[in-house]
């Protein structure tokens, strides 16, 4: 039954969900393309009460720069389909689905944004001609767009990448870095308008959040992503180079201290999702009371701080003993934890590091002098934290550079930068060796693992330790950067992150074993709640929600882990040692002739 | 056969019991292997074949008895009995599925290689050295059992008969003296049993000893220069392929005995003669196929 089908659906010609002709829909695109573009210049609502004023014709603000973005990519994916000399590397294959992803993106930006005028300022009174522009010529560009021959019959095949993607053509070098480099520069502007928006517009970062999941779902299906990530590994260390270039450059870019903060916090948050993602992604340990880790890299860079609070209030170390005694403190820690509970395996493991999470907790909350010695300052925790001094550099002054002024939070995000750019650089290694492959071993199976001779417990120490003194290395940085540290943040789960559900998440949802996904992973968990301040009481709900639909429709996490370029095979395929003996092995023979 | 020069022992198991509370699923088994030999290890299901191979290779602990290698007591640890010189393969594969085939060879290096976590970091031209050296031999091998092209594949998406070839690949990678291989040939076809047994053959003349359990019968008696047979946990027979063969005790563990009041002999006479016809049947079907290769 299937087979045919499936035949008949070959030979037929393939037809759109709509009905038009194929130069008409073509137009259709294109025309609501430019009528979205154009009403961007117009005004959208007469009051400036709605978030970014978009009551001024002739120039853009909030979302109508959003939604001039959606039109301009509608645009330009529609020229690919009349052949535009010039456009072809758009999209390669020539596919409807980056046209119908992008003209969605549009769609929804111009919808979402009248709806919410239309809530916000009670009425469709509120909208002037270009709002109405703008969703009528988003509807006719979508209209358009599902009048083109169909890719398939599923929704899925609506939204995937096409089968066949023919080769990219050969440019020089200098030219692949300079798409690199332009690529990154693109990226950042998409980072710093993010994290730009007021936290008071949640419309506008709504509105965003739609143009860049769709598109970059857009781009995604048109196969640009597998391209660019050719080129990455062509030119590994100048791509890496760039990223990093690139996010050193925001707070020259994002000149505001509230953004830096939030800039330092998501680089200690990513960095300790990147040590955790050593645990869990590479070597399989599902770890619950990770977070204690940083927890005691904190504190025992508060210790010996200087700080008054401290128990050691006479003592104060330069920052590079500071980070050493972190280190060192949550590596004796690990392997503490570590040496008993990592001869347990799966649930039983995590259950025990859930428990040893929640103990350091409890004794940092009791070590105040009346339950227990004096260590900690109890629940008041140890606060007053001086900035940081290296070499007459003081981090908590603002410093000029040329004609920018880089205040206290930027100085620590270039800091934090380099600590990450330090684990980034610890990971990649780690994971790329004997020790590395031993750890994935583990993961995939440990019991044959060890018959190859690999010393399970030793190998799990190790990571564990790592994990562990990575965790502590961003603890020393978090304790200046906040002033203060406490026991309330180092609990397993709460509305406030770093816990270590939190972490967790960000390591599963951006993508397990890789080192992009729990950066990405941890930028998304904390800019979302930060940026959608109406969620407010509903945040852990949202985020429950989040995480069951990407765990529904994308269980590798946002960014997967293909180890490496593994493009020849598509998964599922020749499975078999799940199904257990095949049927027929005479076909499997065959099948691997 | 090829005959072998010396005859020492690479691996002496002597009195060795397995007992899971008041199940003895080993009782008292013998078993040397020599050098430059293949052993073979038959017993129908539920013998005590794989539970003996885990004592063999430091899964299990036995509850008595000692496991020597070249003369070495061995610990009764997975990963030092690897690093001593056994290696092994697993009845049901597993490989490391989510790693390419060229990796799964170079975990199976581990044991050969020192690299600690400090030198991976480090990158230094030692570790730049051992790791070239590494993916050299790991390649010879998969060019010695004809994966070599495949080598960025994922181990999970290659065909059953080539996971079962990288597997043993990735226990010669670990350099053993002794290659425990438990049902090599499972679910394969004819062609591909064939094609096994000329990579353990091949396996023998680079000098690695070789203990295979196996159900197939055929293949046993062609590969193996001694076969033992355990049945219920204890050995029963060990001899050359065809005195095990002709044993009374092993055709009865296999089929069973006749008992008291059996069916007359009339009826025996009948289903003789129907298995006769069977068989000249099958026979005749088997050297079709011979002949068409």
């Amino acid at each position: 039954m299937a087979t045919t089908d499936n035949t008949a659906e070959i030979t037929a010609p393939a037809r759109g969900l709509i009905a038009l002709p194929q130069t008409a829909a073509r137009s259709l695109i294109a025309v609501g393309a430019v009528a979205t573009i154009a009403s961007t210049f117009m005004s959208w609502t007469y009051t400036a009460d709605f978030p970014g004023d978009l009551t001024y014709y002739g120039s853009p603000a909030g979302l109508q720069i959003l939604d001039l973005v959606a039109g301009a990519l509608t645009l330009l994916f529609a020229l690919t389909l009349f052949d535009v000399r010039g456009l072809r590397w758009l999209n390669p294959a020539g596919a409807t689905a980056p046209v119908a992803l992008a003209a969605a993106s549009a769609f929804a930006v111009s919808w979402f944004s009248a709806i919410a005028i239309a809530v916000d300022l009670k009425g469709l009174v509120a909208l002037d001609p270009g709002a109405y522009i703008a969703a009528l010529g988003s509807l006719i560009a979508l209209v358009g767009a599902l009048a083109l021959p169909s890719p398939g019959d599923t929704f899925k095949d609506w939204v995937s990448k096409p089968d066949r993607i023919p080769a990219a053509q050969q440019i020089p070098g200098w030219a692949e870095r300079l798409v690199i480099t332009g690529a990154t520069a693109v990226a950042l502007i998409v980072f710093t308008y993010g994290i730009g928006v007021d936290p008071d517009a949640s419309e506008t970062f709504i509105g965003y959040l739609l143009l860049v999941v769709l598109g970059t779902w857009a781009l995604q299906s048109a196969g640009l992503f597998d391209r660019f990530a050719e080129l990455n590994a062509r030119h590994k260390g100048f791509a890496t180079s760039m990223a990093f270039l690139a996010a050193a450059v925001f707070p020259f870019v994002e000149n505001n201290e509230h953004n830096a903060n939030l800039g330092v916090n998501i680089l200690v948050v990513a960095t300790v999702a990147l040590g955790l993602n050593i645990v869990v992604g590479l070597t399989g340990l599902l770890d619950l009371g990770y977070v204690a880790f940083l927890g005691v890299g904190a504190y025992a860079a508060a210790l010996v701080s200087g700080s008054e609070f401290s128990r050691f209030s006479g003592v104060q170390f330069p920052f590079w003993a500071a980070m050493l005694t972190g280190m060192a403190a949550s590596l004796v820690f690990g392997v503490l934890i570590g040496a008993p509970t990592l001869r347990l395996r799966g649930d039983y493991l995590a259950i025990v590091t859930l428990g040893f999470g929640e103990i350091f907790r409890i004794s940092v909350n009791n070590l105040d002098g009346s339950s227990g010695p004096n260590l900690t300052n109890g629940p008041n925790g140890i606060s007053m934290i001086p900035d940081l001094d290296i070499f007459g550099f003081n981090f908590g002054n603002a410093h000029d550079i040329g004609s920018i002024t880089l205040g206290r939070f930027a100085n620590y995000f270039l800091l934090m930068l380099i600590i990450t750019g330090i684990v980034v650089v610890v990971f990649n290694r780690a994971a790329d060796s004997r020790i590395g492959r031993s750890w994935i071993a583990i993961r995939e199976d440990e019991t044959a693992a060890t018959a190859m001779g690999i010393n399970g417990f030793r190998v799990k120490l190790i990571a564990f330790a790592l994990g562990a003194s990575l965790a502590g290395l961003a603890g020393t940085v978090s304790a200046h950067v906040g002033y203060s540290v406490n026991p309330a943040p180092y609990q397993f789960a709460g509305s406030v992150p770093p816990n270590s559900a939190f972490l967790l998440a960000a390591v599963v949802l951006g993508g397990m074993g890789t080192v992009n996904g729990p950066i990405l992973g941890a930028t998304l968990l904390y800019l979302l709640p930060e940026k959608l301040g109406f969620l407010k009481e509903y945040q852990l709900f949202a985020f429950g929600v989040a995480l069951v639909i990407l765990m529904r429709f994308r269980p590798e996490g946002i960014i997967a882990n293909r180890r490496r370029q593994l493009e020849f095979h598509e998964t599922d395929q020749l499975d078999i040692p799940e199904q257990g003996l095949p049927a027929s092995t005479v076909g499997v023979t065959k099948a691997g002739a | 056969m090829t005959t072998t020069t010396s005859t020492s022992p690479v691996l002496e198991a002597r009195g060795v019991i397995m007992r899971f509370g008041g199940l003895t699923a080993v009782r008292d088994v013998d078993l040397t292997v020599n050098t430059g030999e293949i052993v073979g290890l038959i017993g129908p299901n539920g013998a005590g074949k794989t539970t003996f191979f885990n004592c063999l290779t430091g899964l299990y602990v036995p509850t008595e008895g000692k496991v020597s290698y070249k003369g070495k007591v061995l610990p009764p640890k997975p990963h030092l009995v690897t690093s001593a010189g056994i290696a092994r393969t697993f009845q049901n594969i597993r490989l490391f599925a989510n790693m390419t085939v060229l990796e799964n060879v170079l975990v199976g290096r581990h044991t050969r290689t020192k690299e600690g976590l400090w030198s991976a970091l480090l990158r230094g031209p030692g570790f730049r050295k051992a790791e070239t050296a590494s993916r050299e031999r790991a390649m010879e091998l998969l060019e010695f059992i004809g994966l070599a092209h495949k080598a960025d594949h994922l181990s999970r998406n290659l065909p059953y008969g080539e996971q079962r070839k990288l597997e043993i690949a990735r226990a010669l990678a670990s350099e053993p003296g002794l290659l425990l291989l438990d049902e090599p040939t499972a679910g394969m076809n004819p062609q591909e049993t064939r094609a096994t047994e000329e990579l353990i053959f091949a396996i023998r003349d680079q000098g690695i000893a070789v203990l295979v359990i196996e159900h197939d019968i055929r293949f046993i008696m062609n590969l193996c220069d001694r076969v033992a047979v355990l049945v219920q946990g204890e050995k029963i027979v060990e001899g050359p392929a065809e005195v095990v063969q002709a044993d009374e005790r092993v055709i009865a563990a296999y089929l069973g005995t006749p008992f008291e009041g059996s069916p007359g002999a009339e009826e025996l006479a009948e289903v003789e003669a129907a298995e006769a016809t069977a068989g000249d049947d099958a026979e005749s079907a088997t050297s079709k196929e011979g002949t068409a290769q």
